[in-house]
């Protein structure tokens, strides 16, 4: 339930959740979420759901924060929980090319990188939300010991497909891009796809995903 | 039939299609694009007869050169830009918030913004492009909207699939203000900065870094210190919203932004003051004023107004 609403500026509304991350609480952002959207509220021109916030954008010419806080307050959300988890098996690729930053995370978790990986491949994740750049899942949880800060001074281009790992996460950089994550391999697979404008994303919230290892022969093969 | 077409001698720094840009994809991960100044885009659809949501070609400092090719085509800039027109033989200072013919094999030299970023292009016509979700607006960085999702470069063609015909002669009276003051309201977390720092933040003055396009505007001046933790757990961000990094230095979410950030957001620009803050130029110096609410909500109705006031007087 949202715990409190707030004015992010003259032009959002910033529904707050609770201090908590955990996928009950996020599954309550994503069916507000998804009511919202549904009813499709005049004014409404975007709607971001975090782990634990729903940031509701709207256009000032058309409405204002106290007249879209009162339809908010009052709204009813979806009962049933329609909410669809797709499962993925994510192929992904960590020779040394890819690993950028293995050796950092051995120092940093005092883990041998055989290990990381062991616990890292057996996780079942869940995708929170999506964003940042286009596309891009933030995946929970890590297990406790693998969790890591981000990178001191972040990398101005992460390559394409690389797989991150920061505090409880895991994402999936979908195209080249600025970033501070601890890189641990690569996936061949294509994450996000403008060309697909009903369903450029290929996770999305509330989806499960499993990270499967391949051989870079496998990697370099996968489109063929 | 594609006979009317610009050339593109030089494309610029960063030239681009833009349009009102494209809702409802924060979710995703796509952020709104569009025309960074917003009353500039909207008057030179006015100036050129088309409707509000027409695409333009948005240029930042130097613009393209561009050689006319076709049947003869009004075309109308706006912002604070110097640009020559070649009409035959004769060279033209052109002027901006005007219309100007061009007719075949004419040119048109955008040279660059004065003491501004960005500048529009319309034509009185409908430029032929690929749009992604309704919108041509191009965001280079994740590579969506018109040509390829890519800025203009050097040599390629600009196709035009239509004129409108609408050869009337458009003017109006409109010089560009400048901003010192960026009116913010407090953000979500302006309690995690120290009592300096937030004095420092409304009683400051900050430069613009030239580290700064689209996506984000970086600020330099006098750290401000936070006290509480230098991240929070990534939640949405906004165009306008002011996130402070651990290095202490305001970063202002731009049009085509990150929809995800995990740093702490001291204020948000008003709405009413958004067109006017894309126009800093790196190395200029700004304050931020407090505002509350109702106050933004009414000086963006006055924004408002006088846009509206000034496409009506074209």
């Amino acid at each position: 339930m949202i715990k409190n609403i707030s004015n992010l500026g003259d032009a959002a509304l910033y529904c707050d959740f609770g201090k908590e991350i955990n996928k009950e609480i996020n599954t309550h952002v994503i069916k507000y979420f998804k009511t919202i959207q549904k009813k499709n509220i005049p004014g409404i021109n975007n709607l971001t759901p975090s782990y634990n916030k729903l940031i509701i954008s709207f256009d000032l010419k058309k409405i204002n924060f106290n007249k879209l806080k009162k339809i908010v307050d009052n709204i009813e959300i979806i009962k049933s929980d329609s909410i669809q988890n797709k499962k993925f098996e994510i192929p992904i690729c960590c020779e040394k090319e890819f690993s950028l930053d293995i050796k950092r995370l051995e120092e940093k978790l005092k883990m041998r990188e055989e290990k990381i990986y062991e616990s890292f491949f057996e996780k079942e994740f869940f995708c929170y939300m999506t964003g940042f750049i286009a596309g891009m899942p933030f995946l929970g949880d890590l297990d406790e010991n693998l969790r890591a800060k981000r990178l001191e001074t972040p990398r101005v281009k992460v390559p394409k497909g690389s797989i991150g790992l920061t505090e409880q996460f895991a994402n999936i950089y979908t195209f080249e891009s600025p970033g501070g994550w601890n890189i641990i391999g690569n996936t061949p697979l294509n994450i996000f796809d403008s060309s697909k404008e009903n369903k450029p994303n290929l996770i999305n919230p509330g989806d499960l995903v499993i990270f499967k290892r391949i051989t870079k022969e496998n990697y370099q093969n996968y489109h063929e | 039939m594609n006979k009317n077409y610009f050339e593109i001698i030089r494309a610029g720094i960063n030239s681009t299609f833009q349009d009102l840009g494209r809702n409802n994809l924060y979710h995703i991960g796509i952020p709104f694009s569009g025309a960074m100044d917003n009353r500039n885009y909207l008057l030179a659809n006015k100036l050129t007869g088309n409707d509000h949501n027409h695409p333009v070609i948005e240029f930042a400092y130097q613009g393209p050169h561009l050689k006319y090719h076709g049947n003869k085509i009004n075309i109308a800039i706006t912002g604070d830009v110097s640009f020559k027109i070649k009409n035959g033989d004769n060279l033209i200072d052109g002027e901006c918030y005007q219309s100007f013919i061009l007719e075949n094999d004419d040119e048109l030299d955008i040279i660059s913004t004065n003491k501004s970023v960005y500048g529009y292009l319309a034509i009185s016509g409908t430029f032929d492009l690929k749009f992604q979700w309704s919108s041509c607006s191009t965001n280079t960085k994740a590579k969506i909207g018109s040509n390829n999702g890519e800025k203009l470069s050097d040599n390629q063609k600009i196709k035009i699939k239509e004129i409108n015909n609408n050869f009337v002669s458009r003017k109006l009276n409109y010089v560009n203000t400048k901003i010192e003051h960026i009116r913010v309201i407090k953000g979500t977390n302006f309690n995690y900065f120290s009592e300096v720092g937030k004095k420092i933040f409304f009683k400051n003055e900050f430069k613009v870094s030239k580290l700064s396009d689209r996506m984000g505007m970086r600020l330099e001046g006098k750290k401000i210190e936070n006290i509480v933790d230098t991240n929070i757990r990534s939640e949405g961000l906004i165009k306008g919203v002011i996130q402070v990094p651990t290095d202490g230095n305001p970063i202002i979410m731009l049009s085509d932004h990150g929809t995800i950030g995990g740093y702490p957001k001291i204020g948000v620009v008003v709405s009413a003051d958004y067109d006017k803050l894309v126009q800093l130029t790196p190395g200029s110096r700004v304050k931020f004023q407090e505002v509350d609410l109702n106050s933004a909500e009414t000086l963006f109705k006055l924004y408002e107004l006088e846009t509206q006031n000034l496409i009506s007087q074209i």
